[in-house]
């Protein structure tokens, strides 16, 4: 079971690497990435390149993430994306784009692809149609599915599994969510970026602190209230003449306690969210993972989540309550 | 311009999806989506149900396309999924690849649904080599990056674009009718049959901003481009898509044709959005 981390930016990287990330996955400072962001990701194919050769100086992989949807107009920008990460020597690519997978499976069928967790494949068919069609090798699974649910998979899946372990959780079907885009114009699908910080306003009158996305009261907090970021799928809306969350409280990912069973079902790599974090956060939570999961590799029968790897993982949350997600399915 | 009507996207009663589609035999539609795409917990109709449907709507003179669930986790959803696309009589809309696997290896034509993500002439020429006949533009996609994809295709598929009704923004495995209920989802009883066209949900000073259907996540607005008519029909499209609503649907269609008919947009409601046509956000409402 491999460990794969985010390098949202070359310290990132390095940090994934020296605290012995298995692989790191990264991308263009472009919209060809899902996670574009104001100052992530690699700026320029030098330093991509010099990213791939560090990782590669250590015996770490990199998987360079193509896996937002192309735009007609700009769809060279893509296609240069996979030949650019081809050419520089990447491990494999992840994408989700049908055109993006052709054109990689084409042109560089020595390449390992990925289907990104934006494909949305949640089921063995939609597997066996990207590994029939393109030769996908792995697939990222999207957060909606039951533990049952992805142990029914891997035995089944034409296809490497790749499950969220740790990070932000994002509650739709990656892929199939517009909520950011009906509000604020930009969406995962077509920009790379979600409730985008461009469109993020803060104002305090009485004592109340109110967030708004694009105009659109996402939250207002009382003092002393813990205020988050204002991501569209976590505000506070009334609902049937109650203030809640409607969708989502906000509490991120944590599978350290189903580690084991997830290792048992042969669940091929654990990605670690975060290439908006910084280095510090990718460097610590990489440290804990790395030994979860060399102790569940060595003694997979007496693997037991230490203390420790808790306290610390609940600390990169921010207090922020973690929990088994989808997982465990609280909400069934 | 072909009116074609989109799957009913609500839980409505049984006896209230045969008389709604009673109406729509009589209505100034040419194609009509049927099935359940939402959630596999609502079963009031079988499939034979809506193959007696399909038939009867056929008799009508529609065009008559199974439409397929969006969210395939469960095996027992695989196997109602391998039922709809291997049935030869009706042409099946695919709404996630499951869908697309099943009816590309036995090689039958299919419409790609809107969340297949085809965001580009290349992706569809993929799908055209499998069999690709018909596809629903991406929600978010407007009027220039549809021209765009359209004019960089050799051979255009037919294009459908969605005209009326709550949008379908996002879709999650958790049940968020149960969860304002209280409820969790294995127990839901079936609070959606409660609320036809789902649960409003607004923000903190009183902004409408979505509603909620079961699973998935719709627009507070309705989206309806009646007033954008003139440009739809110079850019390309082929059908213009009306989502049901439980109230009105009739009224909508006659709106629709007779604006196409007339080649003139009309005037419509001050909280109807447009947004994505235009190239913006969603929820915006903009003119030309």
């Amino acid at each position: 079971m491999e460990l794969v981390c985010p390098a949202g930016n070359p310290a990132s990287l390095r940090a994934a690497v020296a605290e012995g990330a298995d692989a790191v996955y990264l991308g263009f400072r472009d919209m060809t990435n899902a996670r574009h962001f104001t100052g992530l990701n690699f700026a320029s194919e030098q330093r991509m390149g010099e990213a791939i050769e560090h990782a590669h100086r250590n015996g770490t992989r990199v998987f360079v993430a193509i896996n937002t949807y192309a735009g007609q107009r700009h769809w060279q920008t893509w296609k240069r994306a996979v030949d650019r990460a081809a050419a520089l020597g990447a491990d494999a690519v992840i994408a989700a784009d049908i055109s993006v997978l052709d054109h990689a499976a084409r042109h560089w069928p020595e390449l390992a692809l990925h289907l990104s967790v934006q494909g949305s494949a949640t089921n063995v068919e939609a597997l066996r149609f990207y590994h029939e069609r393109f030769g996908v090798r792995r697939a990222v699974l999207p957060r909606v599915l039951s533990l049952q649910q992805v142990r029914a998979l891997a035995q089944r899946s034409p296809v490497e599994l790749e499950v969220f372990g740790f990070g932000s959780l994002c509650i739709m079907a990656e892929g199939r969510c517009l909520l950011s885009s009906y509000v604020t114009g930009q969406s995962p699908n077509t920009c790379g970026v979600c409730s985008p910080a461009g469109s993020v306003s803060w104002t305090e009158h009485d004592g109340v602190l109110e967030s708004r996305l694009a105009g659109v009261v996402i939250d207002r907090y009382r003092e002393g209230e813990k205020a988050g970021y204002p991501t569209l799928c976590k505000g506070r809306f009334e609902v049937g003449g109650e203030l809640r969350h409607a969708l989502e409280e906000p509490v991120s990912l944590n599978t350290l306690d189903i580690l084991g069973e997830l290792h048992a079902m042969g669940i091929a790599a654990i990605k670690l969210e975060g290439r908006q974090r910084s280095p510090a956060y990718v460097a610590s939570a990489t440290r804990i993972w790395r030994e979860a999961i060399d102790s569940c590799l060595s003694d997979p029968d007496a693997y037991h989540p230490l203390d420790g790897w808790q306290r610390g993982l609940a600390a990169l949350s921010e207090g922020a309550q973690t929990t088994l997600g989808a997982y465990a399915r609280p909400w069934r | 311009m072909r009116l074609s009507l989109g799957p009913i996207q609500y839980f409505w009663p049984r006896d209230q999806v045969f008389a709604f589609y009673d109406d729509i035999a009589t209505l100034p539609v040419d194609i009509v989506y049927l099935g359940e795409t939402v959630c596999a917990k609502r079963r009031l109709l079988r499939l034979d149900d809506w193959l007696a449907l399909a038939a009867s709507l056929a008799s009508a003179g529609k065009q008559v396309v199974l439409s397929t669930l969006t969210l395939i986790e469960a095996d027992a959803e695989l196997r109602q999924l391998r039922r709809v696309c291997e049935q030869d009589d009706w042409l099946v809309e695919a709404n996630d690849f499951a869908a697309l696997q099943i009816l590309t290896s036995r090689q039958r034509p299919f419409v790609a649904g809107p969340f297949l993500n085809l965001y580009n002439a290349a992706s569809l020429c993929v799908l055209q080599g499998m069999g690709l006949q018909r596809w629903v533009v991406p929600l978010e996609l407007g009027r220039a990056a549809l021209s765009d994809i359209l004019a960089a295709l050799d051979e255009r598929p037919q294009t459908e674009l969605f005209g009326f009704g709550h949008l379908p923004l996002a879709w999650s495995a958790r049940c968020f009718a149960a969860r304002a209920h209280g409820l969790p989802k294995d127990d839901c009883r079936f609070v959606c049959m409660d609320h036809p066209e789902g649960i409003p949900v607004h923000s903190q000073d009183g902004q409408r901003l979505f509603t909620i259907n079961g699973i998935q996540t719709q627009s507070g607005a309705v989206h309806d481009l009646a007033q954008d008519i003139a440009h739809i029909l110079s850019a390309g499209v082929d059908i213009l898509r009306i989502s049901p609503q439980a109230r009105g649907t009739p009224e909508t269609v006659r709106r629709f044709r007779a604006a196409i008919d007339a080649g003139e947009t009309v005037a419509v409601g001050p909280e109807a959005c447009n947004g994505y046509w235009h190239g913006g956000a969603g929820m915006d409402r903009l003119s030309s």
